[in-house]
């Protein structure tokens, strides 16, 4: 492969153009550059030799807020078609009866998850998660709840209940959960 | 086409951490983090023929300084790099301007490295023109241990400069997300070329759309770890981190203005995603405008007057760009129902994004001047593209076989690198800043 590799008159003087004038070999020091280490950095730097490459490692604390609602009876799921971001009216049964429950229960919240097939761009489907999460919320409204009682939120393509990549999988990621919080 | 591979960090010590800022350290893992494994393929228009031999190392420095700086330069695919015949070549030359010529050399590089006080080591390096016959000067660096391998990159970028008139980006680094397994992700930063791979937040929940801060210093991403999308900001150095965009909805895609002053974050206030500006120290939101629409992936231009977003406003989601002092907002991509995810090269003269094709999702780049759009992978389920500081290289995230992995490619698209790291799915880059001391 070497043998074929060619450097142009034309990298050559673009690359050489601007050098500084030669200086004495021999005698010269190289260009003289502060030490790149931060001095007064953290004892654990210093110490364990790190420097600035050092990155302090956290971990994310683990919260939970799931709540009492109404009991697994209850259907807590809505799901959508393909492209879709309206709720399908096969589906008015479980907003009317997590509606009824939030009604007679001012002080119970719920979080409406949203979710989306695993296609695209992460961000892009956590706005169409929104979007499908909205749509419960809203029909929650004209049933009655109160948006106080309602947060809609979206988890976009990151939490797939399905974890397949088949058309059946896909559809059952199309969804938003309705999920009581403390 | 050319393919080359290497194996990074086999032999860096195990990954020593400082004290972390919230409570739950003890649980972490100490074990090192998992070496990416890195394929190069296809090589540059042209390539300098330069000469690095080995280094003069009485001590054994624990890093091989001479390797690190040709694997970086073979990697660019703009160098044929000559060991010399493995010969030793220190800073002080001699430089064997007639010997180098009958071997087509254009440039040769000769360097030390030593033990010195406190610990630290010295790396010391000299570039010679072989045509020109001419000192390039160089570069004295005297680092802890644990930086050595960001002085070779430094060294590395001195080379690259000298010989291409471009700025190089081996010293910086870049941040990316792992999925382990369901519960198990994982915000990282390592080195340009992978290696010395760190855990800066490790969570159960959900990590996405990590972003650098214009100096360096800090991250914003989208954490799941509260039970929903929340924007934290983290000092990358120090560990301490906060919520900076909490609202009631979903909080994501952060994008840092060039001045690292403001923070554009999309919320659902109104229900819809939308964008909002707000103070990076944290304050109150204002929305930028208001549309019907999905608006979100903003991501601000160079001059900081403008920014580019993905919105579903005449259907499909599609890029566009408004001006921050008002103004109406300009579609720029056309071809294609799908196009998502941009990014703006520094020079603000191109931007790369992802476009469905069927069902393949391509990275793509086009020249806001001409339009002219320009395939650069059409993999089938390419994302989150970022650009290296110099503008030269575009970061991405591919699915494979294997699963997520890091790509890179050239802005001509003739060299390309893959990153893996096996039964780990590795997705969400964002390239580093250039700063003070990178």
């Amino acid at each position: 492969m070497r043998s074929t590799l060619v450097f142009t008159a034309l990298a050559a003087a673009l690359a050489l153009g601007g050098c500084a004038s030669p200086v004495p070999v021999k005698q010269a020091p190289v260009e003289s550059k502060a030490p790149t280490s931060v001095e007064s950095g953290t004892a654990g730097a210093n110490a364990n030799g790190a420097g600035q490459n050092q990155v302090a490692a956290v971990q994310a604390p683990a919260e939970s807020n799931a709540g009492a609602g109404p009991g697994s009876d209850v259907p807590k799921s809505v799901y959508f078609g393909f492209n879709s971001y309206t709720v399908d009216s096969q589906y008015t049964p479980v907003l009317n009866v997590n509606a009824s429950y939030l009604t007679q229960h001012p002080q119970a919240h719920v979080q409406l998850q949203g979710n989306t097939d695993a296609r695209g761009s992460r961000e892009y489907n956590l706005a169409l998660g929104q979007k499908r999460a909205d749509a419960v919320m809203k029909g929650m409204e004209l049933l009655g709840v109160k948006p106080a009682q309602m947060e809609a939120i979206s988890f976009g393509k990151e939490k797939p209940k399905a974890q397949g990549t088949s058309e059946a999988d896909y559809a059952e990621n199309r969804r938003v959960d309705i999920v009581y919080q403390r | 086409m050319q393919r080359r591979r290497f194996v990074l960090g086999s032999l860096s010590t195990p990954l020593l951490r400082g004290a972390a800022s919230l409570a739950g350290l003890a649980a972490l893992s100490r074990s090192a983090q998992a070496q990416f494994k890195v394929d190069v393929s296809g090589i540059g228009a042209t390539q300098i023929p330069v000469g690095i031999g080995a280094f003069r190392d009485p001590n054994h420095c624990p890093q091989p300084i001479a390797d690190i700086v040709r694997a970086d330069l073979t990697r660019s695919g703009l160098f044929a790099v000559n060991h010399l015949g493995g010969q030793t070549l220190t800073e002080q030359g001699p430089p064997n301007y007639a010997a180098w010529r009958s071997q087509n050399l254009e440039a040769v590089a000769g360097g030390s490295v030593a033990q010195v006080a406190g610990g630290r080591w010295q790396l010391q390096f000299r570039l010679w023109d072989a045509v020109k016959q001419a000192d390039l000067g160089g570069l004295a660096l005297t680092v802890m241990p644990g930086d050595l391998r960001l002085a070779a990159h430094k060294i590395s970028d001195y080379i690259y400069q000298k010989l291409t008139g471009l700025r190089g980006v081996f010293a910086t680094r870049i941040a990316y997300i792992t999925k382990a397994g369901p519960h198990s992700f994982s915000l990282n930063i390592a080195d340009s070329d992978g290696a010395n791979p760190q855990f800066a937040l490790r969570s159960r929940e959900p990590l996405l759309s990590p972003v650098w801060s214009p100096n360096g210093q800090e991250l914003a991403y989208v954490s799941f770890e509260t039970g929903k999308p929340v924007v934290f900001l983290q000092n990358v150095r120090s560990g301490a981190r906060r919520m900076v965009a909490n609202f009631k909805g979903s909080n994501s895609a952060p994008a840092f203005s060039p001045d690292g002053g403001t923070l554009a974050v999309v919320l659902t206030l109104t229900g819809r995603s939308q964008i909002y500006l707000m103070p990076s120290k944290g304050g109150t939101p204002r929305q930028l405008m208001r549309s019907y629409s999905i608006d979100t992936e903003p991501t601000f231009s160079p001059d900081g007057q403008s920014l580019y977003f993905v919105s579903d406003r005449d259907g499909g989601p599609q890029v566009y760009k408004v001006g921050l002092s008002g103004g109406s907002v300009q579609r720029v991509t056309y071809s294609g129902g799908y196009n998502v995810s941009p990014t703006i090269s520094p020079d603000g003269k191109t931007l790369a994004y992802i476009s469905q094709k069927g069902n393949s999702f391509q990275l793509w780049s086009i020249n806001l001047e001409t339009n002219a759009t320009q395939l650069l992978d059409d993999g089938s389920d390419c994302g989150h593209p970022s650009f290296a500081p110099n503008g030269q290289i575009v970061l991405y995230s591919a699915g494979g076989r294997g699963g997520e992995v890091l790509k890179t490619v050239s802005i001509d698209g003739r060299v390309r690198s893959t990153l893996s790291q096996a039964g780990v799915q590795v997705r969400e880059p964002s390239w580093g800043p250039w700063t003070p001391d990178r």
